[in-house]
C-alpha cells in the first residue's frame, strides 16, 4: 500500500468523521440537555439533503440550497419540538423512542409523497470542483476537503457558543439542574426549542453536504443515525468534545478498517476468502471499538458533568 | 404588601403537605419562616415559586396573582430563590453561575463581589470545587444578580462552619439594611430573630403562629420549635 492511498483514506475517514460530528453534536446536545432520545434526527438530516437538492435544482445554486437546508431543517426541528417532542421530556425513554420512531415514518412517507421514490442528485458547486495533489502524488477532491473544513468551523463555532455565550451557559446550567435555571427566570421551554432547532440545523447541514457525494433519497438518514449513536456513546453522552473525538475516531477507524482488514486477513487466507472475512470484520470494527471503550470507560471518553 | 400568601395547600403526588399556610412580607421586611423539620417550610417556598404549584389558595407578589405562572415568570416578577442545598451549577464557573441568569438592575457583578470577596477570588473556578460556604455565597450572589424584589433564603447556613455562618449572616443583615425584602428559613434562632421583623411558624403544614420576634416567648419556642 502506498503512502498516497493511506493519506487519501485517512482524509476520507476524517471527512466521514466530520459529517458524523455534525449529526452527533445535535444528538448529544439534545440528549445531554433534555434527556431525550431522538431517533428522528436522521430524518432531519434527510430534510436538509432534500431541501438542498430541490433548491439547488430549482435555482441552479448549491449555496442557496445550503442555506435552504439549514433553514428547512431548523424549521422542521422547531416545529417537531413544539408539536411532539415537548410532550416527551418527562416521559421515559421507551415512549421517546416510540414517538420519534413514528416521526421517522412520517418524515419518510411525507418526503416520498413530495419528491417520489427516485433519488435526487446534487452537483458539487463549481467553486469546489476539481482536485488537489496530495503528497505522494494522488489527487484528492477539493469538495471533501471543504467538508472537513466546514466541520472544523462548526466545531469551533459550537465551542464558542457553548463555552463563551450566555446561551451556552444556560444550556450547560440546564444540563445540571433544569428546575433551578427555571427558578432563576430562564424560560427553559424556549431554550429547549432553540437547542433542538440548532441540532436539527447541524443535521440538515450534514445531509446537504453529503448530498453532493451520495444520492439524496428516502431512508438515507437512518444508517448515519446509528453511527451517530455509536459516536455519542463512545464520546460520552452530552459532551460536544466527546462527540467530536468520537466522530473522528469512528470515521477514521471505519474507513481505514475497510481498507486494511481485508489485506491483513489476506496474509493468512486466500484472497477471495480474505475479502469476505476481512470485509465482515471491518463492518463490525467500530462496534468492537465501542465495546472496548465502554469496557474501560463505561460512561464514554468524556463523561458529561451531571449525574 | 409585597408577598401575600393566603391559605395555600400543596401536595407531593398523592400526599398532601400543606393544609393552609398564610404568610405576608411587607416591602423592606425580613420575615422568618419557622417550624420543626417536615412541617412544610421548604414546601411552602416551592409553592410560592410555583416549583410545586399550590392546588388551593393564592400567592400574590406586589398584587400580581402568581397562579398558573411558570416558575421562570415568577422569578422574573421579582422572586430570587436561594434554595435548600444551594444547587449551584457545578459544571459552570463561579463567574458563569453569577451571570447565566442575571437580569439588569441595582445588583451587578461588582456589588456581589464586594459583598462576597471570596467569590471574586474564585471567579474562574468551577462551582463544584468550592467549599460549602463558598457555594452558599454563590447561591446568594446568583439570586441577587437576578435583581429580585424578594429574596428567599432556605436554610442558608445549614451545615456550615461557625465562621462561615457569621459571614453569611453578616451578608443577610447588610442586604436587609439596604432595604431588600427577605423571606428566610433557618434553624439558628439566636441569629435569625435579631434579623427578622416578623415570624411565621408552621406546624403540620399549617401556619400556626404569627408575631414579632419579641412576642416569640420561650414557651412558644418550646411548643413549636423545640425538639
Amino acid at each position: 500500500m502506498t503512502l498516497a492511498l493511506a493519506l487519501e483514506q485517512l482524509l476520507n475517514g476524517l471527512q466521514l468523521g466530520v459529517m458524523l460530528f455534525l449529526m452527533a453534536a445535535g444528538l448529544t446536545l439534545i440528549f445531554g440537555v433534555m434527556g431525550l432520545i431522538n431517533l428522528a434526527h436522521g430524518s432531519l438530516y434527510m430534510v436538509g439533503a432534500f431541501a438542498c437538492a430541490a433548491v439547488a435544482a430549482a435555482t441552479g445554486s448549491f449555496w442557496l440550497g445550503l442555506v435552504a437546508s439549514l433553514a428547512c431543517a431548523a424549521a422542521a426541528g422547531a416545529i417537531v419540538e413544539l408539536l411532539v417532542i415537548r410532550r416527551l421530556y418527562d416521559r421515559d425513554h421507551l415512549d421517546q423512542v416510540l414517538a420519534t420512531f413514528a416521526l421517522i415514518l412520517m418524515f419518510s412517507e411525507g418526503t416520498r409523497w413530495l419528491f417520489g421514490s427516485f433519488p435526487l442528485y446534487l452537483d458539487i458547486p463549481p467553486l469546489l470542483q476539481g482536485a488537489v495533489a496530495l503528497p505522494g502524488g494522488a489527487q484528492y477532491p477539493v469538495y471533501r476537503l471543504a467538508i472537513i473544513a466546514a466541520g472544523a468551523l462548526v466545531a469551533f463555532g459550537l465551542y464558542l457558543l457553548i463555552g463563551k455565550t450566555r446561551l451556552g451557559m444556560r444550556i450547560r446550567a440546564g444540563e445540571s439542574d433544569r428546575e433551578m435555571i427555571g427558578a432563576l427566570g430562564v424560560d427553559i421551554r424556549t431554550l429547549y426549542t432553540v437547542v433542538f432547532a440548532l441540532g436539527a440545523a447541524l443535521a440538515g447541514l450534514a445531509g446537504a453536504m453529503v448530498g453532493a457525494l451520495q444520492s439524496v433519497q428516502v431512508g438515507m438518514g437512518e444508517p448515519v443515525l446509528i453511527l451517530a449513536f455509536v459516536v455519542i456513546v463512545i464520546g460520552g453522552i452530552g459532551s460536544i468534545k466527546g462527540a467530536l473525538l468520537g466522530a473522528l475516531l469512528v470515521g477514521v477507524v471505519d474507513t481505514l478498517g475497510r481498507l486494511l482488514l481485508p489485506k491483513l486477513v489476506g496474509v493468512f487466507l486466500q484472497p477471495a476468502q480474505a475479502g469476505m472475512i476481512g470485509g465482515a470484520a471491518a463492518s463490525m470494527l467500530i462496534y468492537m471499538m465501542m465495546a472496548l471503550i465502554l469496557a474501560m470507560k463505561p460512561r464514554g471518553l468524556f463523561p458529561a458533568a451531571h449525574a | 404588601m409585597l408577598l401575600d400568601v393566603s391559605k395555600i395547600e400543596a401536595s407531593y403526588g398523592a400526599s398532601q403537605a400543606l393544609f393552609g399556610v398564610d404568610l405576608a412580607v411587607e416591602e423592606g421586611q425580613a420575615v422568618a419562616l419557622m417550624g420543626r423539620n417536615g412541617m412544610g417550610k421548604t414546601t411552602t417556598i416551592r409553592a410560592i415559586c410555583n416549583l410545586n404549584p399550590p392546588r388551593a389558595g393564592s400567592v400574590r407578589l406586589a398584587g400580581t396573582d402568581l397562579k398558573g405562572k411558570p416558575s421562570h415568570r415568577v422569578a422574573k416578577l421579582g422572586i430570587g430563590l436561594v434554595p435548600e442545598g444551594r444547587r449551584c451549577f457545578p459544571n459552570l464557573t463561579v463567574h458563569e453561575n453569577l451571570i447565566a441568569a442575571a437580569r439588569p438592575g441595582a445588583w451587578s457583578l461588582e456589588r456581589v463581589n464586594d459583598l462576597f470577596p471570596r467569590l471574586a477570588e474564585r471567579h474562574a473556578q468551577m462551582a463544584r470545587s468550592l467549599s460549602g460556604g463558598e457555594q452558599q455565597m454563590l447561591a446568594i450572589g446568583r439570586a441577587l444578580m437576578t435583581n429580585p424584589r424578594l429574596l428567599i433564603l432556605d436554610e442558608a447556613t445549614e451545615g456550615l462552619a461557625p465562621v462561615i455562618r457569621q459571614d453569611i449572616w453578616a451578608a443577610i443583615r447588610k442586604l436587609k439594611a439596604e432595604g431588600l425584602s427577605i423571606l428566610v428559613v433557618d434553624k439558628t434562632l439566636s441569629e435569625l430573630l435579631p434579623v427578622a421583623d416578623r415570624c411565621v411558624i408552621l406546624e403540620n403544614g399549617r401556619s400556626a403562629w404569627h408575631g414579632t420576634p419579641a412576642e416569640l416567648s420561650a414557651d412558644l419556642q418550646d411548643r413549636y420549635l423545640g425538639v
